[in-house]
């Protein structure tokens, strides 16, 4: 094992490159561009591709040449450059391209500012660029995790043959952390659908153009079994002291630690409160939600984001109302406090009359 | 009747299956000149002994649907990228030959930074760009190539010099960069222009083969349907129109000039992919059972200054020391709205167990290294918590009674050292002496880790040390 403090941001890359990523696409913006400046660093050592590129749209682009050509490829932005990225973006989901994708989330709409903020939710988990797609969206806590799940994501991605996106925001990207990175570097799978340079190109294409309408639904109504599968497959999601809970929150990223302290804190009270962190936010894990809201202790679900309230749309589909599910956001870069969460327990609690 | 089938170039497929309907013939329009282009890139791939490794950009437009006819290998792209698609298939195999094919609209107007930064890269792709003056497969609308008095379906009344600019030459343009190496504009009105765009395109393959960087044919193509003309006045009205505008020729050939480049392909083994990444392998420490003083144990640390004083760092010498002790560890400096008013701090946690929130609103240890510090995070300090402050530089003293409170001159006694910027270190010791959560040795073995300027690690130890020696005097 190789342990090291390091910030997330920076983990990400060295994860990749024992990843076996090969080559890096980069636009620089705030807070993501450290990512830059480590592929920067350190993809040439390897003699891998490190290019800054004209535009967040060329950058996702370039992504989609080396991934059809079977490399292990990323990119990374912030909110405004995911935008521009969104066209990209489903055309690797229609073509069935593999890559991965990091937005270290900041703040919105418009220019907004490059504080921490979740309001990528929407645009990453429901599609955000045209047509019937998901991505696979995976999302870290820790400094720890952009390590491990950036390694995930690329076995996820080539698994599925699917765009990947790592969801963090400012905080996980700028926070540094003990990593321990793994000793092995991983195997690429053999791509038999990868364009190679060779002979037998000639009966391969990269394509997401089907002008025949049926042959488009065809194709269409394949994507959406595969999205059906991973959700079968990949849900992932992390537990803490739900077992007996009777107030359940949820949240992820940054906030997922937030939580955390705040149910630490509950529970020195004598509080039966307990968090669920969804670690895969497509697939999301509306199943075990099920669960916890029908047969369990769980009388109320508390979300809480960084955001006006976009992944608790998820929680209460979930839920379908068998339970009451409250919300409670920070929008602008406003990163709520343990304190502040508490004091929104004890008020839902009040509400609901949960004998918590 | 039977079916005559025209002998194809073997760069083609001998049966278009991916074409729906008709697959012996294209989609294109009689007298279109994308059907030449099509062929003479066929023949050029054969005989350039290159087909096996084509890759065929299929753009947006009406070439669209290049890769029914080419036995090569394809991908087809979204409107205007292809010249970044491109860029990241030659970075993938550079081996292969990149073919960009392109119409005006996808080319010059949406994407029109694609294609002047890859020239400008001296991407080695090769592009052919078919310019009509029109766009064909959207419906007969302006592309940047069209000619000024031109009537298109967004242009009725003819194209003005006041509304939508002149039209735009692009391999002129492109010209003036150093980064292509070949740049030819040919024509397709007659069998001699013809023949000359047969030898352009194969020019400008050769120059990739060869590794001598961007080259790029546009070719002038009729388009009748678009024109509403039949093939033969499309030919004229080529001539009469688009030459004067769009002149033919070679605009810039520095292939001589140029040295071959062909990136070198490295496999690394696991052990040097690490040890470029400056990873190396040891075994973690387990955290030690017994603290030496229990009751400092697990802290929440704010450290606070201004920005300069070296806040943050010693911050990241305290969590990485822990680290290395085998403690959960996190730093976090301020963020978001906290950034303003010219104070710099962050947070540490240094614990024996998992770290949730990294930010705390009430840390157990508040370290000020100014005034304004001190004043403002005093109040938020845990009751019985601990307070180290400077206090060369700040005058004023705490004010409350429910916490513990270490002054340290550590400015002063930096001074004495003759690193007066080293009393963050100064710092760091104190608080390891006072409150024996971190070994010296740990905290000596982490400075070259979370100091960037290497050529400070030692006076930083001695920053360190004379901290260390300061409580040890007030205890002894």
């Amino acid at each position: 094992m190789a342990r090291e403090f390091i910030k997330g941001n920076e983990a990400i890359v060295k994860a990749a490159l024992l990843a076996g990523c090969r080559a890096f696409y980069g636009y620089p913006i705030t807070p993501a561009s450290e990512i830059a400046h480590a592929a920067a660093k350190y993809f040439p050592r390897l003699g891998r591709t490190f290019l800054q590129a004209e535009s967040e749209i060329a950058s996702i682009q370039m992504v989609y040449g080396a991934s059809a050509c079977g490399q292990r490829v990323m990119t990374a932005s912030s909110s405004p450059g995911i935008s521009l990225k969104q066209e990209g973006l489903s055309y690797l989901a229609g073509s069935e391209l593999p890559c991965l994708v990091v937005d270290i989330m900041r703040g919105g709409p418009g220019l907004g500012n490059i504080a921490p903020e979740q309001s990528d939710y929407n645009q990453i988990v429901k599609g955000g660029g045209h047509g019937n797609y998901k991505n696979i969206v995976l999302s870290p806590n820790s400094a720890q995790e952009m390590c491990d799940l950036t390694m995930l994501a690329f076995e996820l991605a080539d698994k599925w043959r699917n765009p990947t996106v790592l969801l963090a925001d400012g905080y996980i990207g700028q926070m540094m952390e003990p990593v321990d990175f793994p000793e092995a570097v991983l195997e690429v799978p053999e791509k038999p659908w990868a364009l190679q340079g060779e002979a037998a190109d000639a009966d391969r294409l990269i394509n997401s153009i089907y002008l025949v309408p049926e042959i488009l639904e065809d194709h269409n109504r394949q994507l959406q079994r595969k999205y059906a599968k991973i959700e079968e497959e990949e849900v992932r999601y992390e537990e803490y002291l739900v077992e007996d809970a009777e107030l359940v929150l949820v949240g992820y990223g940054i906030v997922s630690r937030i939580l955390r302290s705040v149910v630490e804190r509950a529970r020195g009270e004598g509080r039966k409160v307990g968090l669920l962190r969804p670690i895969t936010l497509f697939p999301f894990p509306k199943v075990r939600l099920r669960e916890l809201a029908e047969g369990g202790t769980a009388q109320v679900f508390l979300v809480s984001e960084m955001s006006n309230g976009q992944m608790v749309d998820d929680v209460r589909l979930a839920v379908a109302e068998r339970i009451p599910v409250e919300f409670y956001g920070r929008m602008g870069g406003c990163v709520p406090s343990v304190e502040e969460i508490l004091e929104v327990v004890g008020e839902t609690v009040r509400k609901h009359g949960a004998t918590v | 009747m039977a079916k005559k089938i025209l002998r194809k170039p073997a760069g083609f497929y001998d049966v278009f299956e991916r074409k729906p309907g008709d697959q012996l013939t294209t989609h294109y329009c009689p007298g279109c000149g994308h059907g030449n282009v099509h062929k003479l890139l066929a023949e050029a791939v054969v005989d350039l002994g290159i087909q096996d490794r084509t890759i065929l950009v299929s753009p947006v437009g009406c070439s669209v649907f290049a890769f029914y006819y080419f036995k090569t290998g394809n991908i087809q792209v979204a409107h205007g990228r292809a010249p970044a698609v491109a860029t990241g298939i030659k970075r993938a195999l550079p081996h292969a030959v990149v073919v960009s094919y392109q119409g005006d609209g996808d080319l010059a107007a949406i994407g029109g930074n694609h294609i002047l930064q890859s020239a400008n890269r001296g991407e080695q792709i090769t592009v052919l760009f078919i310019n009509n003056a029109i766009y064909g497969m959207t419906g007969g609308q302006m592309a940047p190539t069209t000619v000024l008095g031109m009537r298109t379906t967004t242009t009725p009344y003819g194209r003005k010099v006041n509304n939508e600019g002149p039209p735009i030459r692009v391999v002129e343009l492109l010209s003036s960069l150093d980064g292509p190496a070949y740049l030819e504009r040919t024509a397709l009105w007659d069998n001699k222009a013809i023949r000359r765009t047969r030898t352009a395109i194969r020019n400008a393959l050769q120059c990739q083969i060869d590794g001598l960087g961007f080259s790029m044919v546009e070719i002038l193509s009729p388009c009748p349907s678009g024109w509403k003309l039949n093939p033969d006045e499309a030919h004229e009205w080529m001539r009469e129109n688009m030459a004067p505008v769009f002149p033919p020729g070679l605009k810039k050939d520095v292939r001589a000039e140029r040295e071959p480049f062909f990136p070198e392909k490295r496999e690394l083994t696991a052990e040097e992919i690490r040890a470029a990444v400056d990873l190396q392998i040891e075994e973690p420490t387990p955290y030690p059972s017994e603290l030496v003083k229990p009751e400092y144990a697990d802290p929440a640390i704010k450290l606070a200054g201004f920005g300069g004083q070296g806040v943050l760092s010693a911050g990241a010498i305290l969590a990485n020391a822990g680290m290395e002790q085998g403690f959960q560890t996190s730093w976090i400096p301020s963020y978001g709205p906290e950034m303003r008013g010219g104070t710099a701090h962050c947070f540490v946690h240094i614990s024996r167990h998992a770290i949730g929130s990294p930010t705390v609103s009430n840390p157990d240890v508040l370290v000020a290294f100014n005034r304004p510090s001190l004043e403002k995070f005093e109040p938020e300090l845990k009751p019985g918590g601990l307070l180290l402050y400077d206090s060369t530089i700040i005058d004023v003293t705490p004010k409350r009674t429910d916490i513990e409170v270490l002054a340290v001159p550590a400015t002063g006694l930096a001074d004495e050292l003759g690193f007066s910027r080293m009393a963050n270190t100064v710092m760091v010791g104190a608080y390891v002496a006072k409150t024996g959560i971190l070994s010296r040795e740990a905290i000596e073995q982490t400075l070259p880790l979370a100091i960037k300027r290497q050529n400070l690690v030692e006076t930083n130890r001695k920053g360190l040390a004379r901290g260390i020696e300061f409580v040890e005097g007030l205890e002894s």
